[in-house]
């Protein structure tokens, strides 16, 4: 295994809890609570910045200033006073909701948008689950993320909830298909569905966005689609339904939906990075990592650019898009992938 | 320590096999609503797939068991589909979704509502 | 290993119970999620992870969510008392055959002499699978594939209803 920065960190590490336990199966143990609470940090950091960056970003592109009044001239502490404002909201229950299943809805959103992190190689070597079924481990796990809205959406004892629950399943159940076949070129590219064969399959600045160019665009339209966010957000459409499954919901509560959703908009923005750019993959002047939250981050950029540029689209154009435009197309990639690497004999 | 370290036998993943499939058994007497009893249908198809991949991973270890789950698991999804669309259509014509209910074609020697 | 099989199997006997026990059809509906959740979770811990994440996209990702559809679409009253059930005579009738089942199922498990198997070789890896899938089941792969697009195109036009216009 190549070692980086992260791996040799995650190996020192190991060697002084080892040091200090003499128990090897401890150390490991240690050494995987360290790398979950890592990241939970990275989430909630994503959560954070992306909330001061989402208002910046649209400042920005509507000539405006944007947070400029709580920390300074650049309004820095802006994120730190949404928090309180959220933690210092009045929890309420709507009358006649079904209590259990209202109370686990934002909890349980959370869990796989939290899960799918354990997945992304952030360094060559540096992955919590290192699974031979990765890719499609992860989408299996992400698409868990489907019930919890549901859930949320018939427990609120709400029309505008209700609606909001069943757009939810209709939009995510529809992309999730183009997403997965979209990836479909690259894995028959790779032969793997390890995350970092995939990676390390794009070496040499062979990125599969030059390879899979329609494959890119088909997954990021479906990945924008996946994370609900506008021009796709019609779950929450608040000229229509008010906030759809959130509508009920208010502070900490509330705070919940807010992370599992940033969290995602950082995963769509990974698993883009991981697939098609190259992933933690770039000259040397950088480590690993760097290279790898950079491309993150610009990917972010863009998914917001998309929010602040685009209008909302409508219910049933966006599911007749995803079926017949999205859909065949991303079964059209797959068939001319198989079609030129029989051509070039690489089968 | 055993409990940590010893990987499982045959007999508790049958158990549990049979324990599944006999609550879905219950169910499926108990139930009148047609989405409850395929429900408990879809548990008890879940029990026997429980069963395939234990003895491939045991026993076979070629992952012929695992395809015959596969297998199982693509006709239970199809059965669920179809199962729920003419679910929908009684409930469209009928109002009802019991399953006791849908007996337009028997005699109306006792008839009950 | 053996500890994680018996949290697992708690966590899918929870469920299993839950679904045929709760009064509220959709409650039964999410504690069948919960029991198709602790089968992947021993799918994995029996080392065959591809089966565990087939488990949790089918059932608990596709499945779940058409059957709590299905109940959306055909109550929309109170949820409450959805879950109608036969009389306590038949229940009792229910559970007495269901148990007898569940003692003639062990006591076959308990003996039939069954050799020790072996878990711990190696995971299936999904390309081993994929290879039996098309070479040695090729044919029920093929029929598979038939009727799944069969039950697709009848529960589209048994839903959606092909007669009205």
């Amino acid at each position: 295994m190549e070692t980086s920065f992260l791996s040799g960190l995650a190996l020192w590490l190991r060697g002084e809890i080892y040091g200090v336990t003499g128990i090897p199966v401890l150390s490991d143990l240690a050494l995987d609570v360290i790398g979950i609470a890592l990241l939970l940090g990275i989430i909630s950091m994503a959560a954070i910045v992306f909330t001061y960056a989402e208002r910046k970003v649209c400042a920005f592109m509507q000539v405006r200033l944007g947070p400029n009044r709580v920390g300074g001239r650049f309004g820095l502490l802006q994120p730190v006073a949404d928090m309180l404002k959220l933690m210092s909201k009045e929890d309420i229950m709507p009358e006649g909701a079904d209590k259990v299943l209202w109370a686990l809805s934002p909890a349980l959103l959370f869990v796989p948008a939290a899960l799918v992190y354990a997945f992304f190689p952030f360094d060559a070597g540096a992955v919590l689950a290192d699974v031979n079924v990765g890719v499609f481990l992860l989408f299996a796990i992400s698409g868990q993320a489907v019930l919890p809205f549901l859930m949320g959406g018939y427990a609120s004892n709400n029309k505008y909830s209700m609606v909001g629950g069943f757009r939810v399943v209709s939009q995510m159940i529809s992309y999730e298909a183009p997403l997965l076949f979209s990836l479909l070129g690259i894995l028959m590219l790779t032969g793997s569905m390890r995350l970092e064969d995939i990676v390390e399959a794009q070496a040499g600045g062979l990125w599969f966005v030059f390879l899979q160019p329609l494959a890119f665009v088909i997954f990021l339209i479906s990945a924008v689609a996946e994370t609900n966010r506008t021009p796709f957000d019609l779950v929450e459409g608040e000229s229509e339904i008010i906030a759809g499954p959130f509508t009920e919901y208010s502070g900490m509560r509330w705070a919940l939906f807010f992370l599992a959703e940033y969290a995602n908009l950082l995963t769509a923005a990974i698993l883009a990075t991981t697939f098609f750019l190259g992933g933690y993959l770039g000259p040397d002047f950088l480590p690993g990592f760097a290279w790898f939250f950079l491309k993150a981050v610009l990917m972010v950029f863009l998914i917001m650019w998309f929010r602040w540029t685009f209008p909302r689209t409508r219910v049933d154009q966006i599911l007749s898009f995803g079926w017949k435009a999205m859909l065949p197309l991303s079964i059209l990639n797959v068939f001319l992938t198989g079609v030129v690497m029989c051509a070039l004999g690489l089968v | 320590m055993s409990l940590l370290f010893d990987s499982v036998g045959v007999q508790e993943i049958l158990a549990l096999s049979a324990l599944l499939f006999s609550i879905g058994l219950y169910g499926l007497f108990t139930r009148r609503g047609i989405i409850a009893i395929l429900m408990c249908v879809e548990l008890m198809l879940n029990a026997v797939n429980l069963n395939l991949i234990g003895f491939d991973r045991l026993y076979v270890h070629d992952g012929s068991g695992q395809v015959m789950a596969l297998f199982s698991i693509a006709v239970a999804a199809a059965e669920i589909a179809v199962g729920l669309a003419l679910t929908i259509r009684l409930f469209r014509l009928r109002f009802t979704t019991n399953a006791d209910e849908a007996d337009t074609i028997r005699e109306f020697k006792d008839f009950r509502n | 290993m053996q500890l994680l099989f018996y949290v697992f199997a708690l966590v899918t006997i929870v469920g299993a119970l839950g679904m045929v026990l709760s009064h509220n059809i959709v409650h039964s509906a999410f504690y069948l999620v919960l029991s198709f959740i602790g089968l992947a979770l021993i799918y994995f811990s029996l080392s065959a992870p591809f089966l565990g994440a087939v488990q949790l996209m089918v059932y608990s990702g596709a499945v779940a969510i058409l059957v709590i559809m299905a109940i959306m679409m055909v109550r929309r009253t109170d949820m409450t008392v959805s879950n109608p059930t036969q009389s306590l005579i038949k229940r009792f009738v229910g559970a007495g055959t269901a148990a007898l089942f569940f003692v003639l199922m062990g006591l076959s498990i308990v003996l039939t002499p069954l050799g020790g198997g072996d878990a711990a070789l190696p995971a299936t890896e999904a390309a081993d699978l994929a290879g039996l899938l098309l070479s040695r089941f090729a044919l029920p792969f093929e029929l598979i594939a038939l009727l799944l697009l069969a039950a697709m195109l009848g529960a589209l036009l048994l839903a959606r209803g092909g007669d009205e216009s």
